[in-house]
């Protein structure tokens, strides 16, 4: 070795070990930042990590079901079969479409819904193809699999009404959550795509019930977002089962009965106030909502003038016309303002001040008592009678007897009613009252409003013997040893003389609904008639004659009011009907509330005869 | 063997006899970390030999006999080809920087036909080879003059132009790198370097200017990764998640989550590491990075116990280039680096980088059969 040479190998060992250093000092460096990664940051990474690969996914719970008294579904859950198409497993999403369309009927636009999803959609994530298939197509389809690469069978559930409109306001009907719906609770499921809520009646009440809660699954997810396995599981909890007191066949038969008119219809036991029947008319298929209801359809209804979106029973408020007089007179007998046997003269005119007050017999009535004023309805007797005891006692007795209240029924849009005041004109009218607005009192005109719902209220304290029975929807377990509802402190022989006036309304000749009474013996009925103006009568009309309830254009018609109950030996239901624009009460609601009250009567007739063979047998 | 005579050797020796002389424990280090690379290779894709370990497999057995041959060839030959062998790598630059096949937004590769050839990985080995002969060459007297850091300075330029022109970063570094250190080694002086150092501060800012806007993302991404998750941060800000989740043992062979559900980007290639890391833990990662250091501390006792300057340098580059492509990835996969690119060696899957490494081994190898070679100063011509 050259001396050169041994200068430049003493360099070259300073500087390579320098390198050698170096690396050393570098590759410590690697050391120490996997050190701090995998010992000191662990926790913190491997949250992350568990964040990245688990997802958590909702389950649904199934909606609880509606039943009607005796557990007929009146909503249900129905298996919705579909057929969903994943692209990641069709060799070609166009051959595969062109076998499906023999068994299922495929548009051109279906087509291109379906490619457009295909494309914009991660390949592993399903495209819905049909929905609402019949049990025979998706069958067909599931046997044909094999032809079908890339077909995905699947059965979802959507609500179901079998009962269609008769239930329409009752029952309701549930929709997608909306932003408002989003800001009322923070239950997840809400922001499940697809969910649905109620949105209307019993649907919409009790949907924290029906609802049920959500069960949760732990998904492991790649980076994709595609499920590779579940870690664990909670099942749904379903929601419960709302059992009402509506007995089914009641309400379609009653809602059959008023079909097309705009009319509502109530249906109450007496004793413990279960409702079994609140139909309304003219109504809509609830199922229609649940798919998303067409604009036509929608604007049909909105601009239907008989008002098919109302629940008429309970939102509807109407003046009770002469099924107030019950009221009034009660409120006079307990006063002692007039006795039993005292007659009063009916000419057909009441004067007071400078103003007439017709009957609607023009002719009038004769001579009338307290049974035959309520029988033949006599306006003049009621007009006289409520002149002498007053509004505030009337008033008194009507709010006793269930007007003016709501009994919150766990229905959306309960109305209140009306029982006027003295203060109550005052305070909103900014007027006093006059003597002339207790004579229209009365006959249940005026000021005085009440729903449906609230006479067969009334009507079931009358027939009932005075008791505050309240009326409800919602079955209770305890039925048969609820405690009778508490007195109204009435005087039984009072009540007896309205119920008197009552069976002659319907049994009497001169009754106004003797046409409708039933024969039969063990199924006789009382009731009362009313008929409710819809706009006051002007004097010069009535000098010109008054018209005929059929002569004048619908919207201008009278309501057509009845009240009832039966049987009469020993009571149980009680009946309203109402029917919008349906003319004079004897022939325009009358008739219905008979029909129903026979139906109802033999209904229980049967069901009675057939518990007795299975006792005998 | 007239070109060979200049030399003071005893001749050539039966190859049988250099093949006795071949270090086979460090072949077996070799095939380990390989067979390290196959196994991850196996994990990631599921569990299968397709479609990255198979293929893995036989270039490593064409990568591991091309070692062998450069280990045995007469290091004078190498010596004597160390022109030709730059000047071709860097004419097949130009032809790149002319004509050359396009692949994820740069010019790297030369379709050949058969094989996707890339030149500036042959450029590292051969840079190292040219600068090696030049500093061998130069007379002792010269050794401390600033002229004769010109054509050495020059031969490193030459190619980093056209390399980071690509645009390839991390190639660039590799080869500006590779080429310092073994002008540091050769005896460059030491207050040159630190001036050299000092200069590339105002140097390095004046390149921002030159990137293209995903170099500076990369860059802007490295210092803060939050600030696009999602996008140019997500590879990096993953591959920590994966690495911190490994903890001390791992998840276990095939068992990690962040590799196996791809929530780790470009697993098979630059992030192979942290499938190891993710999947053995520390322990894994350190053991790997011990089999590295064992093959370059070979690398070094080799250079340091040869006789001749050319064998010295040509290995101590090798092991440079073989240590930085093994630290930019380790430390671009934990976040101490921008992601730049640059595969780990053995272990990534993809040839060129492979080759380049088994080659610079081959060389390393080379040197320490042909440690007692003499060769003079003048090299083969003089």
């Amino acid at each position: 070795m050259t001396f050169s040479d041994e200068v430049k190998y003493k360099t070259y060992t300073r500087r390579a070990t320098i390198v050698a250093g170096g690396m050393m000092v570098l590759s410590s460096a690697l050391v120490g930042r996997m050190y701090y990664l995998q010992v000191v940051s662990r926790d913190q990474y491997e949250l992350l990590a568990d964040e990245n690969r688990i997802s958590l996914r909702l389950l649904a719970p199934e909606r609880g079901k509606i039943l009607d008294r005796y557990g007929r579904p009146l909503a249900l859950n129905r298996s919705d079969y579909r057929i969903n198409l994943i692209p990641e497993q069709a060799d070609d999403v166009r051959q595969t479409l062109n076998t499906l369309a023999r068994y299922i009927p495929l548009t051109e636009r279906d087509y291109s819904r379906i490619l457009k999803a295909v494309k914009r959609q991660r390949s592993f994530l399903p495209v819905a193809v049909a929905e609402n298939l019949d049990w025979e197509t998706f069958a067909n389809v599931n046997i044909n699999i094999p032809d079908l690469p890339g077909i995905q069978p699947d059965v979802g559930t959507t609500r179901y009404y079998p009962e269609k409109e008769n239930f329409a306001h009752l029952v309701g009907y549930v929709g997608s959550v909306s932003e408002t719906d989003l800001g009322q609770g923070e239950d997840p499921l809400l922001e499940l795509p697809g969910f649905k809520i109620g949105k209307n009646g019993i649907e919409r009440e009790l949907e924290h019930l029906l609802r049920g809660q959500a069960g949760n699954s732990r998904v492991e997810v790649n980076a994709l977002g595609r499920v590779i396995r579940e870690l664990s599981r909670q099942d749904s909890q379903p929601g419960t089962d709302i059992r009402l007191t509506i007995d089914r066949d009641i309400q379609n038969f009653a809602a059959g009965r008023l079909r097309d008119q705009s009319a509502a219809a109530v249906v109450m036991d007496i004793h413990n106030g279960d409702v079994l029947a609140l139909a309304s008319t003219p109504a809509f298929d609830p199922n229609d909502f649940n798919l998303g209801i067409s604009q036509k359809k929608w604007n049909e209804l909105v601009n239907d003038q008989r008002k098919p979106l109302i629940n008429k029973p309970v939102t509807g408020q109407y003046p009770p016309g002469s099924t107030f007089k019950m009221i009034v007179a009660l409120a006079a007998l307990e006063d002692g303002v007039v006795r039993e046997e005292e007659k009063i003269f009916c000419n057909g005119k009441y004067q007071l001040g400078n103003h007439t007050f017709h009957c609607w017999r023009r002719q009038g009535h004769g001579h009338m008592n307290l049974v035959d004023a309520i029988a033949r309805s006599c306006d003049v007797y009621f007009f006289d009678v409520a002149r002498r005891v007053g509004i505030e006692k009337i008033r008194r007795m009507a709010l006793r007897f269930g007007l003016g209240e709501r009994y919150g029924l766990t229905v959306p849009g309960e109305a209140r009613g009306l029982i006027p005041s003295e203060g109550w004109k005052l305070a909103t009218q900014g007027v006093r009252w006059q003597g002339g607005d207790t004579v229209n009192a009365g006959i249940g005109q005026g000021y005085v409003l009440a729903t449906p719902l609230q006479l067969a209220v009334m009507t079931a304290r009358l027939a009932n013997g005075g008791r505050a029975v309240v009326p409800r929807l919602l079955s209770g377990a305890k039925d048969d040893i609820l405690a009778p509802a508490e007195k109204l402190g009435v005087s039984p022989y009072h009540l007896k003389l309205v119920q008197k006036g009552m069976e002659d309304v319907m049994n009497d000749p001169r009754g106004t609904a003797f046409r409708s009474r039933i024969r039969d013996k063990n199924m006789m009925i009382a009731g009362k008639t009313g008929t409710s103006q819809v706009r006051r009568i002007s004097k010069a009309e009535r000098e010109s004659g008054i018209r005929k309830n059929e002569e004048k254009p619908w919207i201008e018609r009278d309501h057509a009011i009845f009240v009832g109950y039966g049987p009469l030996d020993h009571p149980r239901y009680a009946v309203s009907v109402l029917v919008e624009h349906g003319g004079g009460g004897a022939s325009g609601a009358a008739p219905v509330a008979r029909d129903i009250l026979e139906f109802v009567m033999q209904q229980d007739r049967e069901r009675k005869q057939e518990l007795g063979k299975e006792r005998r047998a | 063997m007239t070109i060979l005579s200049p030399g003071h050797n005893r001749g050539s020796r039966p190859l049988f006899q250099k093949i006795s002389e071949i270090n086979w424990l460090i072949v077996l280090v070799v095939v380990m970390i390989t067979g390290v690379g196959i196994a991850l290779l196996y994990s990631v894709a599921g569990g299968s030999f397709d479609p990255w370990a198979k293929k893995q497999l036989i270039r490593f057995a064409l990568g591991l006999g091309m070692m062998l041959v450069i280990a045995l060839v007469d290091i004078r030959i190498w010596m004597f080809l160390a022109y030709p062998l730059y000047f071709l790598s860097l004419a097949l630059l130009v032809i790149v920087e002319i004509k050359g096949h396009t692949g994820m937004g740069a010019t790297r590769w030369l379709n050949l036909g058969f094989m996707n050839l890339q030149p500036s990985e042959f450029m590292k080995i051969t840079l190292i080879l040219a600068l090696a002969r030049y500093f061998h060459c130069l007379p002792p007297e010269d050794t401390g003059r600033y002229k004769s850091l010109i054509w050495p300075l020059l031969l490193i330029a030459m190619p980093a132009f056209f390399v980071v022109r690509q645009p390839d970063l991390g190639t660039t570094l590799l080869i500006a790198f590779g080429g310092i250190a073994v002008l540091f080694a050769a005896g460059m002086r030491m207050w040159l370097f630190v001036a050299g150092i000092i200069t590339m501060i105002p140097a390095a800012f004046g390149a921002w200017s030159f990137l293209k806007p995903y170099q500076k993302e990369r860059v802007l991404t490295f210092l803060d990764p939050e600030r696009d998750p999602l996008g140019a941060g997500y590879h990096i800000i993953q591959s920590k998640i994966a690495f911190g989740s490994g903890g001390l043992y791992g998840k276990g062979y095939m068992q990690g989550t962040q590799s196996q559900l791809n929530f780790l980007p470009e697993k098979q290639t630059d992030f192979i590491f942290t499938v190891l890391a993710e999947e053995f833990g520390l322990v894994g990662g350190l053991t790997l990075l011990l089999l590295y250091l064992v093959l370059l501390g070979y690398a070094i006792l080799v250079s340091m116990s040869v006789r001749s300057h050319f064998s010295r340098l040509l290995a101590l580059g090798m092991a440079v280039t073989l240590f930085l492509y093994m630290f930019i990835n380790i430390a671009m996969v934990m976040g101490l680096l921008p992601v730049v690119g640059v595969p780990l060696p053995l272990v990534s899957y993809g040839g060129s980088a492979m080759l380049t490494v088994l080659v610079g081994l081959g060389f390393v190898m080379c040197v320490a059969i042909h440690k007692n070679t003499m060769i003079s100063r003048g090299g083969a011509f003089a």
